[in-house]
């Protein structure tokens, strides 16, 4: 019984993280589904969204949900401005350039916060709290419920938004095929910025899910979090949302449970075995698109 | 044919002269503004200065360990160039940024060398200092560290106990496993543990020797450790490891880290409903805002740094003058001593009259230094032992009320 | 075509660039070692050749085969610690004369060695991969490789790597004159396979996998050869970094240095050896040069990268190489003489 509620938790816990790395993960498949790009600077996007809950609960003390409402405005339209300013000029360049400007950016925004804040980590007091649930001797903390919830939420509202909408349309029609996308009249331009506003906002997001699981903010908090959630997108099938959000739980549930096993030193091992696996096996990811190669 | 390979030989040749003119015109322009920037805090100088490096990582993944110490340095040498300087010589302070790299650490350390330093405050990080450590030790420059917690920095080798000690390298700091054992036999006598759990950051070697030393002494005073669980750098997610402690549910958990992580454990400690105490190293210095006070009521660690005592109430009020803010860990009081340690040095073997910068009076620097005994600094009374580590008490430090409180000298 | 262009016959154009090399190579060692270049100098510029190595290595998997390895750093690892255990294990520091050359010379190649069978290792997998997944693979097998130095120790039940305490006193072999030869080694061994029928058929793998594969080249014998070829340049690079350094650490081996050396080889132009070396002098310089600023040089450095990119896509060079024969017979047919004077290195 102890050893089945311990397992219980530890799998929220796994359901919990993995919740925020999907989020993440989404941003960079949505991304890379329409320019093909691996934006190395979603991870930071998280960070600023997280100094800016963090500016706003304690240093000018809003409420709550004004923090919230501001971090995703904030991140989102940083999203934007990213493309329009460093990525939009770099469209017909070759994409290795595009990948070196994003690594650059990322650099960029790290380096910037930590001139203007410092170097430490911003705690952020909690400002999501509510009663935690007891399932036997097992808890289920009131931020994992939110984490969990809000995550559902969003991807129900995401997929909703791809599949039924104008934009959702112009958006696959752009990532299937961008040139014959434009002739039918989708405007390029357009389209690109709104998938950039949607993952940037997705980031906006999780770093508020974030802030309320971990309570800490720092310049370089979106570096490994970028990264394990890159992994978690590629894991799934990189430009496919479903596969995101699949990938996000999984190397969740993989980190947690092999912590859970006592050998939590061989983690990133672990998870970076689990992408080259799957990878091997199935190179387009676990919900990847089979690709074809044209001559 | 000649007349081409001439040519391309001149062309060649010129490119390597260019390369080198290059950095060695920045270089000057960078001293040049180094020597104003300080020449601004010590306008008052005469009869010449003493010039002193100080390596420190202000960028990076751990700079705020590294700008708390460039800070406490600075602090005390202001203090001094404001009294006037050593024998009325100023401190001429040369810093650089090492990101706490070893081989940025290497090169920076080179340019203070050729910057023509006396002494050598830093660096930071483990790995950093002892790559400057194998080079200062090389050429006799004298050393000190605020912060490098391992043996190996001032030995060659930790694990062999006649192994040659780096004579030029001293530290201001706590050797790691003296906190673990300390630790251990606190946990023991004074808290009646009979089980514990560690949780440790690997591939951090601070982290790691503090565990091990931890580990040994509590199988030899006969407490259980029933759970070591370890994270990696940049992990802020230990709720599955704290699930596990919490199901084995021991009586003391041992985390040595350093306090933004070690806020973020008890919180999800707590969260998964673990009751018992938190023990840490001198790492938890400043942990009180990284976790409510509910959350860190009851736990404790060692410090050499008893914050909020008398002692120290001096130096806390001068660094909020100085920089603004209240002194964020113990990495600052610790470089404060450390310059304090290296000036004492400094002036000991100045007053001897030797010329500046010499071998000699690097010599007499080691010399003087070594023979510290009894100054009396911010984190405790120095005098080093025979591996060039100071022997000085650890304070216990409870956190009551959401206070870091003085509880005891053990 | 011109029917009367001058050209330097074969044997004599193998004879002036070797004379030139050697030359270049007493030529700069007298100069560093002369009393005019300070230890500071010299330490910054055996950054840059290691450096250089890496990027012009990196180059190979990147520029002529056209793959995006993002793990670079593993193999530099790999490298350095093999070449760090090794030169620890035979005690190089207390051999003197020629033993002592004969330890060094073994630590670099064996280096290479053990670092290129991983690239063996690695490659044959991940290079049944294409574009950003082979990215991600080798990111990684990077990755692990660096868990696992971190943590073979306690598996092993002895101490090999030192884990997370890291590599110590490994003797510091490393010099001027050891970089510099290696440098040119591994530039002229470099260019004279890519001038060779292997070199062409990884070139034309680049260009067209499909089209390669059918005029009968043997594309996956290929892509794991400069694959190869480039984790051995790689692990010579970090043989050179621990004796230069003289202590390891697994974390400095992380993801962010092999980006890192991409950047020095997109910055440079993929595909053009001197634009490898220029950028990884220049960024390797660069930090250093900007000391002055400290608080700011990591926001320049990475302002100048997003810059660059944005103006100058295709990197410093683009696809440019230089070729000293190349410029010498411009000179002998004046009519076409464009005056550039690329004086850099010593192909």
């Amino acid at each position: 019984m102890a050893f089945l509620s311990t397992l219980f938790s530890q799998v929220i816990n796994g359901l919990q993280s993995g919740s925020i790395y999907a989020l993440v993960a989404l941003g960079y498949s949505m991304v890379y589904g329409i320019i093909m790009l691996l934006n190395f600077a979603h991870g930071d996007i998280i960070m600023v969204g997280a100094y800016v809950v963090w500016m706003s609960t304690a240093n000018f003390g809003f409420h709550p949900i004004v923090s919230i409402l501001l971090a995703v405005v904030v991140s989102t339209t940083l999203g934007v401005v990213i493309e329009k300013v460093a990525y939009a000029p770099l469209r017909s360049s070759p994409r290795l350039s595009l990948l070196i400007t994003a690594i650059g950016i990322s650099f960029l925004l790290e380096n910037g916060f930590q001139l203007i804040f410092g170097a430490g980590a911003k705690v952020v007091p909690d400002f999501l709290t509510g009663p935690s649930v007891h399932l036997g001797s097992a808890t289920i903390s009131f931020s994992a419920i939110v984490t969990i919830v809000v995550t559902v939420l969003m991807m129900a509202g995401l997929t909703f938004l791809v599949q039924k909408t104008k934009l959702g349309k112009a958006m696959r029609a752009v990532s299937e095929d961008m040139g014959a996308a434009q002739l039918m009249g989708i405007n390029l331009n357009t389209t690109i910025s709104f998938t950039f506003a949607m993952g940037s906002a997705l980031a906006g997001v999780a770093s508020v899910l974030y802030l309320s699981s971990y309570g800490q903010a720092s310049p370089t908090m979106g570096s490994m979090l970028g990264l394990k959630a890159f992994v978690a997108a590629v894991l799934g099938g990189i430009g496919s949302l479903p596969g995101a959000m699949l990938g996000g739980f999984v190397i969740g549930m993989a980190e947690a449970l092999v912590s859970a096993a006592g050998l939590s030193v061989w983690k990133d091992g672990v998870v970076f075995a689990i992408l080259i696996i799957v990878l091997l096996v199935k190179p387009t990811g676990l919900m990847g698109k089979p690709m074809t190669e044209k001559v | 044919m000649k007349k081409f390979v001439s040519v391309a030989l001149a062309a060649t040749m010129a490119l390597s002269l260019v390369a080198c003119g290059g950095s060695a015109s920045s270089a000057a322009s960078s001293a040049a503004n180094s020597t104003a920037s300080s020449a601004a805090s010590t306008a008052s100088g005469e009869g010449g200065t003493i010039k002193v490096g100080v390596l420190a990582n202000t960028s990076g993944d751990y700079a705020i360990y590294g700008n708390a110490v460039k800070n406490g340095v600075m602090l005390y040498i202001n203090e001094i160039n404001g009294k006037g300087g050593i024998n009325g010589k100023q401190i001429e302070v040369f810093d650089y940024d090492d990101k706490g790299d070893p081989t940025e650490a290497v090169t920076a350390f080179n340019r203070l060398v050729d910057d023509g330093v006396t002494a050598v405050i830093g660096s930071v990080l483990t790995g950093a200092t002892i790559a400057v450590a194998d080079e200062s030790y090389a050429i006799g420059m004298p050393q000190i560290t605020a912060s490098a917690t391992a043996a190996g920095v001032t030995v060659l080798d930790p694990e062999d106990p006649e192994s040659e000690v780096r004579t030029n390298v001293f530290r201001s700091c706590f050797i790691d496993p003296f906190q673990g054992e300390k630790m251990a036999e606190y946990a023991s006598q004074e808290l009646g543990a009979k089980t514990a759990a560690v949780i440790f950051e690997t591939g951090n070697d601070y982290s790691e020797g503090l565990k091990n030393a931890f580990v040994d002494k509590c199988k030899e005073l006969g407490i259980e450790v029933v759970s070591e669980e370890a994270y990696t750098k940049g992990d802020v997610d230990f709720k599955a490891q704290m699930t596990t402690i919490t199901s084995k549910n021991p009586d003391v958990v041992f985390c040595p880290n350093y306090y933004q992580d070690d806020g973020n454990i008890v919180k999800q400690a707590r969260a998964a409903g673990y009751t018992g105490t938190f023990m840490g190293g001198d790492g938890w210095g400043g942990v009180a805002g990284y976790a409510s006070a509910e959350e860190l009521e009851g736990s404790v660690y060692c410090s050499g740094y008893a914050a909020g005592t008398d002692d120290v109430k001096t130096f806390e009020t001068a660094y909020k003058d100085a920089y603004g803010e209240d002194v964020p860990n113990m990495f600052a009081p610790l470089g404060y001593d450390a310059a304090m340690l290296m000036c004492n040095a400094l002036s000991a073997a100045d007053d001897q009259g030797l010329e500046t910068g010499s071998d000699d009076y690097k010599a007499a620097v080691i010399d003087a230094m070594k023979s510290t005994d009894g100054l009396k600094g911010v984190t405790g009374t120095y005098k080093f032992d025979q591996y060039n580590n100071p022997i000085k008490s650890a304070a216990i430090m409870k956190l009551e009320g959401g206070k870091e409180v003085f509880s005891e000298m053990f | 075509m011109k029917t009367n262009r001058k050209t330097i016959p074969m044997p004599m154009r193998y004879l002036i660039n070797t004379v030139l090399i050697v030359l270049f190579i007493l030529a700069s060692t007298l100069f560093v070692n002369s009393d005019a270049v300070s230890g500071y100098f010299t330490k910054i510029l055996m950054v840059i050749g290691i450096n250089i190595i890496l990027a012009v290595s990196l180059n190979i998997a990147t520029g002529y085969l056209g793959q995006l390895p993002l793990g670079h750093a593993g193999f530099m690892a790999v490298g350095a610690y093999t070449g760090g255990i090794f030169l620890k294990a035979v005690d190089a520091a207390k051999a003197t004369g020629g033993t002592y050359y004969l330890y060094v010379a073994a630590a670099l190649v064996l280096s290479g060695i053990v670092a290129g069978i991983f690239g063996i290792l690695i490659g044959v997998p991940a290079l049944r991969l294409k574009g950003d997944y082979l990215a991600i693979i080798t990111l990684g097998f990077g990755e692990i490789i660096r868990v696992v130095l971190t943590n073979i120790d306690s598996v092993l039940g002895f101490d090999l790597t030192y884990g997370a305490s890291g590599l110590k006193r490994i003797p510091k072999i490393t010099t001027f004159f050891n970089v510099l030869l290696c440098v040119v080694l591994s530039c002229v061994v470099i260019h004279m396979v890519m001038k060779s029928r292997h070199g062409r058929a990884i070139l034309s793998i680049r260009e067209n996998e499909i089209a390669a594969e059918s005029c009968g080249i043997r594309t996956t014998y290929y892509k794991v050869m400069a694959f190869t070829m480039s984790a051995f340049f790689a692990g010579v690079a970090g043989c050179l970094y621990a004796g230069y350094l003289g202590s390891l650490q697994p974390s400095s081996f992380g993801f962010m240095k092999s980006i890192e050396i991409l950047v020095m080889v997109v910055l440079g132009g993929m595909g053009s050896m001197l634009g490898s070396i220029l950028s990884a002098t220049v960024l390797t310089a660069l930090p250093e040069a900007l000391r002055a600023f400290s608080d700011y040089r990591m926001v320049v450095y990475s302002l100048v990268l997003v810059l660059m990119m944005i103006f100058k896509p295709t990197g410093l060079l683009g696809q440019y190489d230089f070729s000293l024969s190349r410029i010498l017979e411009k000179l002998m047919n004046p009519k076409k003489s464009a005056g550039k004077k690329e004086g850099a290195s010593h192909e």
